[in-house]
């Protein structure tokens, strides 16, 4: 799906996003009630440098220093995080963090924030931008990964036909959206049609206040991260009750 | 190999994360949470004939530091890479959520310490791994938000690459050693997918001006440098206990100018010695030949962040 | 991998009072031993994991001579081995009892 698709889908009424430096997109767009939403976004599957992290963490410190609480949603098509000496010398690990954490800070104060993936998005990139929203939404074209399989073949000395075989009876290693999905990192895959994005987004929007990270219990109940949460909770118990 | 508790003085490096842990906190004041008894323990690597480990490679509880109560993480760097994966993971979230739901009662601490000591995410459990990175993430600034400090130790074999690069990197305060690396994508793995006229990850040296603790600390990208000894981890541990900045609009602000400016001072650089250059330092090349005593000397005379 | 218990008697009872204890780690060539006071006066159970397989006549071996020179009766000995050689092994099973016997 191109961003225009996605934003004429989403925002049939109006909308004024523009692409910005870097491969970036930035902009307001108006929903079916009048409601205003910022929006944010990566295109053309580009590597998260921290050039990107810096323009989009400005733009949503803008935003939070607006004042307002303005819903803000994230158009995501980016790849991997960039793999240069350069950017590792710069401190990319700040960079992505940076990003991370100004997209949690704006969800912890109030502005509801709804990631949707059109496109790739993987490793430290996954992280900073679709997982550091409240609520991660997967659309036509979607492919969020750790890593390639390839790749994971490499590091594990696993040849790739028996990592593939593995894949078949776990969600726990490998790429696409169902097997992240069953994790709790997808709330929801919409449909191709895209006829009720506009209703969708509006429900998410309201129906939650996205204050309290759900993904483990998610990912309990759909079973593709059956005892993360377990232990969780158990921790929490034990916690209070340690002799201190 | 030498028994750990007849070592004189521990390094940090050389030490397993629970020597770490006891090291660090005052005598006998560790209380393990889900302790090895409790066999908290991986259920996916059977999948690949690997051996588990009874904690999963991550140790938590709470402890004492100068007599103030603590919570501690500590990842066992030794076993599959200090990695993040759905047990460790769980666990740490699971730390962190208690201790904000603590803030205010009798079971509150004054700060969580994380001996972070990983290659990032356990890719035999990518998606559970990385989910866990994620989750730490929010559980750490949910954290800071409650007012307890998060402070990141990072001198451990493994140091803190992948997820773990960008963990510390949302801490209240990063104390590092020389051996401490801090990185996303490792050199390795660089080199594997862009060749070796990229990043040499053969080249020590250079790996170490790159993402080792001296560069990270004259950077910014670490707050407090340490001699890499336990005790040196335990006094700085104590001392920035509470001067740290809280996680809000401001401070995000002072990060995003920070980090903006580094970009436009020293985004052209190749290497680090042209940028201690840049910054005015004098003999830029000596900055990982000389010992830890005159580094710490340059340091103060610097000051922290640039 | 491979996993098997082996059970031994031992001549008495591993001295002090600690009730658990924990050292080595699950690390390539080194392996994790968890002692637990859990057993009947002078039984000795052992269970393995191990990453090596076709060596339990080795580890057989190693810890008979063990329980003759330790006495570690009374104790379950849960190990975690990714390829240890005998004498890391010996090595650790000794530290485990010397740290079982000093912990309060």
């Amino acid at each position: 799906m191109t961003p225009d698709d996605l934003l004429a889908s989403l925002f049939p009424k109006k909308h004024a996003v523009v692409a910005g430096p870097h491969n970036t997109l930035s902009g307001t767009a108006t929903l079916d009630d009048d409601q205003t939403v910022e929006v944010l976004g990566i295109t053309g599957g580009t590597p998260l440098s921290p050039e990107i992290a810096i323009q989009l963490a400005g733009r949503v410190l803008e935003i939070i220093n607006s004042g307002s609480k303005t819903p803000i949603v994230f158009l995501l098509d980016t790849a991997s995080q960039r793999m240069t000496r350069r950017d590792e010398m710069l401190g990319l690990n700040e960079y992505l963090a940076h990003l991370a954490k100004v997209i949690v800070l704006a969800g912890t104060i109030g502005h509801r924030t709804v990631g949707i993936l059109y496109g790739t998005a993987a490793a430290g990139a996954f992280i900073a931008t679709a997982l550091a929203t409240q609520t991660l939404i997967t659309v036509d074209g979607a492919l969020p990964s750790v890593m390639d399989l390839p790749s994971i073949a490499r590091v594990t000395k696993l040849p790739l036909e028996v990592l593939q075989q593995k894949a078949e009876t776990t969600p726990i290693f490998s790429p696409g959206v169902p097997a992240l999905a069953a994790t709790g990192a997808v709330f929801e895959t919409w449909p191709s049609d895209r006829t009720d994005f506009p209703e969708r987004l509006k429900s998410i929007l309201t129906t939650n206040d996205g204050q309290t990270d759900l993904r483990d219990r998610l990912g309990e109940k759909r079973g593709g991260r059956k005892v993360a949460r377990d232990i969780a909770q158990r921790v929490a118990m034990a916690f209070s009750q340690v002799d201190r | 190999m030498i028994p750990e508790e007849i070592i004189h003085q521990p390094s940090w490096y050389e030490s397993s994360a629970r020597a770490r842990i006891v090291g660090l906190l005052d005598t006998d004041t560790f209380a393990e949470i889900l302790g090895p008894a409790d066999r908290v323990m991986s259920p996916h690597l059977d999948l690949f004939d690997l051996p588990p480990a009874f904690d999963d490679g991550m140790i938590i509880g709470r402890g004492k530091l100068a007599g103030r109560a603590v919570a501690v993480a500590a990842q066992e760097g030794q076993f599959m890479g200090g990695t993040f994966a759905e047990v460790s993971g769980a666990k740490l979230v699971g730390l962190l959520r208690a201790v904000t739901a603590a803030v205010g009662t009798a079971s509150a601490v004054t700060s969580v310490l994380l001996l972070l000591d990983t290659g990032g995410v356990r890719l035999q459990e990518a998606n559970a791994g990385e989910m866990a990175v994620s989750e730490i993430i929010r559980a750490v600034l949910d954290t800071r938000r409650a007012g307890v400090p998060v402070i990141a130790l990072i001198g451990g074999r493994a140091g803190a690459f992948g997820g773990g690069g960008i963990v510390t990197a949302c801490c209240s305060h990063v104390v590092i050693s020389e051996q401490g690396r801090i990185s996303v994508t490792g050199p390795e793995v660089i080199e594997t997918n862009q060749g070796a006229e990229e990043f040499d990850s053969r080249d020590r040296a250079l790996v170490w001006r790159i993402t080792g603790g001296r560069s990270r600390v004259l950077l910014g990208g670490a707050d407090s440098y340490v001699k890499g000894d336990i005790a040196g981890f335990r006094e700085m541990a104590i001392r920035v206990h509470n001067t740290v900045p809280a996680f809000s609009p401001e401070t995000m602000m002072m990060e995003q100018d920070r980090l903006k400016k580094r970009l436009e001072f020293y985004g052209d650089c190749t290497d680090t010695p042209e940028i201690w250059s840049r910054a005015g330092l004098s003999d830029p090349d000596k900055i990982y030949e000389i010992d830890d005593d005159a580094f710490l000397a340059l340091l103060s005379q610097k000051g922290s962040r640039s | 991998m491979e996993k098997f218990t082996i059970r031994a008697q031992a001549r008495t009872s591993l001295p002090g009072r600690g009730k658990q204890a924990i050292v080595g780690v699950v690390a390539s060539g080194n392996l994790e031993i968890l002692l637990e006071r859990t057993e009947p006066d002078q039984t000795v159970v052992v269970d393995v994991v191990t990453s090596a397989r076709g060596f339990q006549t080795v580890w057989e071996a190693v810890i008979a001579d063990f329980v003759t020179r330790s006495s570690p009766g009374g104790v379950r000995f849960s190990i975690h081995d990714n390829g240890a050689r005998p004498d890391t092994v010996m090595l650790r099973l000794m530290q485990g009892v010397n740290v079982l016997e000093k912990t309060a």
